[in-house]
């Protein structure tokens, strides 16, 4: 045998040895979590209960507030605005003719509203003599209150061309089409869906992961693994690279939930998806071994997962609240929440089709914060080894 | 010597959570940046936001609405548009949240008396947030109108609403959302310590030596409530300080009803949190199975959206939920001075909650023995 046969077949040896080596990590990893129900629960049974309550319990959508409505006193035209009130789909009424009967309601919930047609109604009406009624509504649920406000105002609005057709055609001056681009119907379900999606890649990628790898530094089988030939990269990426495919299978079953169980649409490509998802997965899992590292205790890594990841993920993303009306120093905050980029293209995915002028942008971001993630997650490791 | 026993449980279960300097300030620290984030964080008042406007008109009303939507403190910027194709691209990239089309014949319709009409198109992937911009603009617009010859003409037939916000008069949020945050990071820490607990010593053995020292079962379980609630009402006492001094949120309501209500949510939650920890075989089981009562319980509690709001069958759900009763509680205790019976009415729940999980868990933990 020549010297440079020798020296591929070493190589090669070598080679096939560090590949064998990685395989069987990565296999030991899976077996783990095939074991283990929880990371089961976490990846496949979270995920449909997330999706069963956005798909029918928690919808934005205010439906038939419960007020009180008041008529002090009773004639035609108080008769015909109430039956307005009565009408709406917007509230549930319940008649009276005092509002002390209902300040005791909303004191205890029992309402959220209460509306009253004063007894002065009728007359400074028909004398056109700006005419007044009063929406008391319960302030400290400020959404509802607003909610309840502007239907009233609605109600009132209509109820008042209605009155005035025979004078204007009942046509406001200037009307105003509303037309919500890709959500036509408001379906507040069709833009949570991709939310849920974020929430639960990052539980599997960064509160599962760092949970996994501090049991290991807790038992001390982290520092049993650094002393065999492994290298601390492959260790890591051996460890890490079950929960990326957990992850994207997580977001797969979600996916295929939404559409075609809850019907929500899916008009961008598959690619954009799994590009997209992928790309998400980096920072999270970088973001998990960097607090297994940190920690090495899965209490601890617990806590700071939910502070870090999932609070964030549900908060600051976007997701349910409107990051420019964040104070300053908040909005800085989530410029390092990785789901902050992921949950407006998943959105577009979803709902408008690929955009890739939006999604390039956000995916270099990901992969920069994934990048700086795994090189702290990397230093740790290796400086609390040495 | 029965208390004497359940004492010394109680300083070691103390012991495991406090001697890590680490584990101390895990206790303390997350909790309060979350309530400070998160109250300024979340925010349904929509501000900030840039909008679109393509004026097609050439008379001065379409000048005129463009000036009143620049005007308006709501939108950052106001960009003018070209042609449909830049709204298209805006909206699409979301570089604006909405965008108003003005037609040609806008302000000869006005002049002319004729009724007439914009269109504004918003981006339906935010619909929360776009439905209240849309609330804004159809505000711009009403004005608008009212200021038009006709408009001038009907006013005085116009209907005046009367708006009163009872409890929070300016609506502010964080009125609403620090006593809600009071609730659920509570739930969230005094669950994950309690999961551990059992689950812990379980995946590191030493359960077996607390099983054959004379501690009976009820006395364990007594030993392993008593420090968690303890920590959850000191993090309260902590969030209701930074609530009243810090956000100024108005507490007109008893503080002993605040509390009565804060140990009865407390014993619901450790109880819930035990018998997770008695059914976890490690950790890692029982921290991901707090995640899974956790985060339902969050959506299902009438936070995010009043539980009258949904589906008819999956109310009764919410039923077992014990963050639900105590945001009632704190919410009224704070902001409305809720009377005596209502708080009554919601700690009841609380205390079945509370028993039922906690035998529960001590069956479970004797089965799991045997």
């Amino acid at each position: 045998m020549s010297e440079p046969e020798v020296a591929r077949q070493a190589v090669e040896a070598a080679y096939h040895g560090r590949a064998r080596r990685f395989v069987a990590l990565v296999r030991k990893e899976s077996y783990q979590i095939v074991r283990d129900p929880s990371s089961i629960l976490i990846a496949f049974v979270l995920p449909i209960i997330l999706l069963f309550i956005f798909g029918y319990g928690v919808s934005l959508d205010a439906t038939r507030t419960r007020v009180g409505l008041v008529v002090e006193s009773t004639t035609s035209i108080t008769q015909s605005l109430a039956a307005s009130f009565q009408a709406s789909p917007y509230f549930e009424v319940i008649n009276g003719h005092d509002r002390r009967e209902f300040e005791q309601d909303l004191v205890t919930g029992g309402v959220y509203g209460i509306i009253v047609i004063p007894s002065t109604f009728a007359n400074d009406f028909a004398a056109s003599d700006a005419p007044k009624i009063q929406v008391i509504v319960d302030g400290s649920d400020p959404n509802t209150a607003s909610f309840v406000q502007s239907y009233a105002q609605g109600v009132v609005a209509t109820w008042t061309a209605l009155q005035g057709a025979e004078t204007t055609g009942g046509a406001p001056i200037i009307a105003v089409n509303q037309r919500f681009w890709f959500n036509a119907e408001l379906i507040s379900r069709d833009f949570l869906v991709p939310g849920a999606i974020a929430i639960v890649m990052t539980l599997v990628g960064t509160l599962l992961t760092s949970l996994v790898i501090a049991r290991e530094w807790e038992r001390g089988t982290m520092e049993a693994m650094m002393a065999t030939p492994v290298t601390a990269a492959e260790l890591l990426a051996g460890k890490i690279l079950p929960y990326f495919v957990l992850g994207l299978a997580s977001m797969t079953l979600c996916v295929l939930l939404a559409v075609f169980l809850f019907g929500v649409p899916f008009r961008g490509s598959l690619l954009a998806l799994y590009t997209l998802s992928a790309t998400f997965l980096i920072p999270a899992l970088g973001q998990g071994l960097l607090i297994s590292a940190l920690t090495k205790n899965q209490f601890l890594a617990s806590q700071i997962a939910i502070t870090t990841a999932f609070m964030p993920a549900f908060l600051l993303s976007g997701f349910l609240f409107e990051i420019n009306s964040m104070p300053r120093m908040i909005q800085w905050i989530t410029m390092i929440v990785p789901a902050r980029y992921l949950i407006p293209s998943l959105q577009t995915v979803f709902l408008a089709g690929d955009i890739w002028s939006m999604f390039l942008p956000a995916i270099a971001i990901m992969l920069l914060i994934g990048a700086a993630l795994f090189a702290m997650a990397a230093r740790n490791t290796r400086k609390r080894i040495g | 010597m029965r208390w004497m026993r359940i004492k010394a449980l109680i300083i070691k279960e103390f012991l495991a959570l406090l001697r890590d300097p680490r584990g101390r300030a895990v206790l303390i620290g997350p909790p309060i940046i979350q309530l400070f984030i998160f109250a300024y964080a979340a925010t349904l008042e929509v501000t900030n936001v840039d909008v679109m406007v393509l004026n097609r008109d050439a008379g001065s009303w379409g000048e005129e609405l463009l000036h009143r939507i620049e005007g308006a403190p709501t939108f950052r910027t106001v960009a003018h548009a070209q042609g449909p194709e830049a709204v298209r691209d805006a909206i699409d990239t979301q570089r604006v949240i909405a965008a108003v089309q003005i037609g040609p014949s806008f302000s000869r319709d006005i002049e002319a008396g004729l009724p007439t009409d914009i269109e504004v198109i918003l981006d339906g992937r935010k619909s929360n947030a776009s439905q209240i911009v849309g609330g804004y603009l159809d505000e711009i617009v009403t004005g608008l109108a009212a200021d038009t010859p006709v408009g001038q003409r009907l006013a005085s037939a116009a209907i005046d609403i009367v708006p009163r916000n009872w409890f929070n008069p300016n609506l502010i949020y964080q009125w609403f959302m620090v006593p809600n945050l009071i609730a659920s990071i509570a739930l969230v820490i005094g669950l994950i310590v309690t999961a551990l607990s059992i689950a812990r010593e379980r995946e590191l053995g030493t359960l077996d030596q607390l099983m054959v020292s004379p501690l009976r079962t009820s006395e364990i379980i007594l030993g392993k409530l008593t420090p968690p609630m303890i920590i959850g009402l000191f993090n309260i006492t902590l969030y209701i300080l930074a609530a009243v001094f810090f956000f100024e949120v108005p507490l007109r309501g008893s503080l002993l009803f605040l509390y009565g209500g804060a140990i009865f949510y407390l014993a619901a939650v450790v109880g819930v949190g035990l018998f997770i920890s008695a059914m976890a075989m490690t950790q890692q089981q029982a921290i991901l199975g707090a995640f899974l009562f956790m985060v339902p319980a969050m959506l299902l509690s009438g936070f995010a959206t009043p539980i009258d709001n949904m589906p008819r069958w999956l109310q009764p759900v919410t039923l077992i939920n014990p963050l639900r009763y105590f945001l009632v509680i704190v919410n009224g205790v704070f902001l409305r001075d809720l009377p005596i019976g209502e708080v009554v009415k919601n700690a009841v729940p609380l205390a079945l909650i509370a028993m039922g999980t906690l035998s529960a868990a001590a069956w479970l933990f004797r089965r799991r023995l045997e």
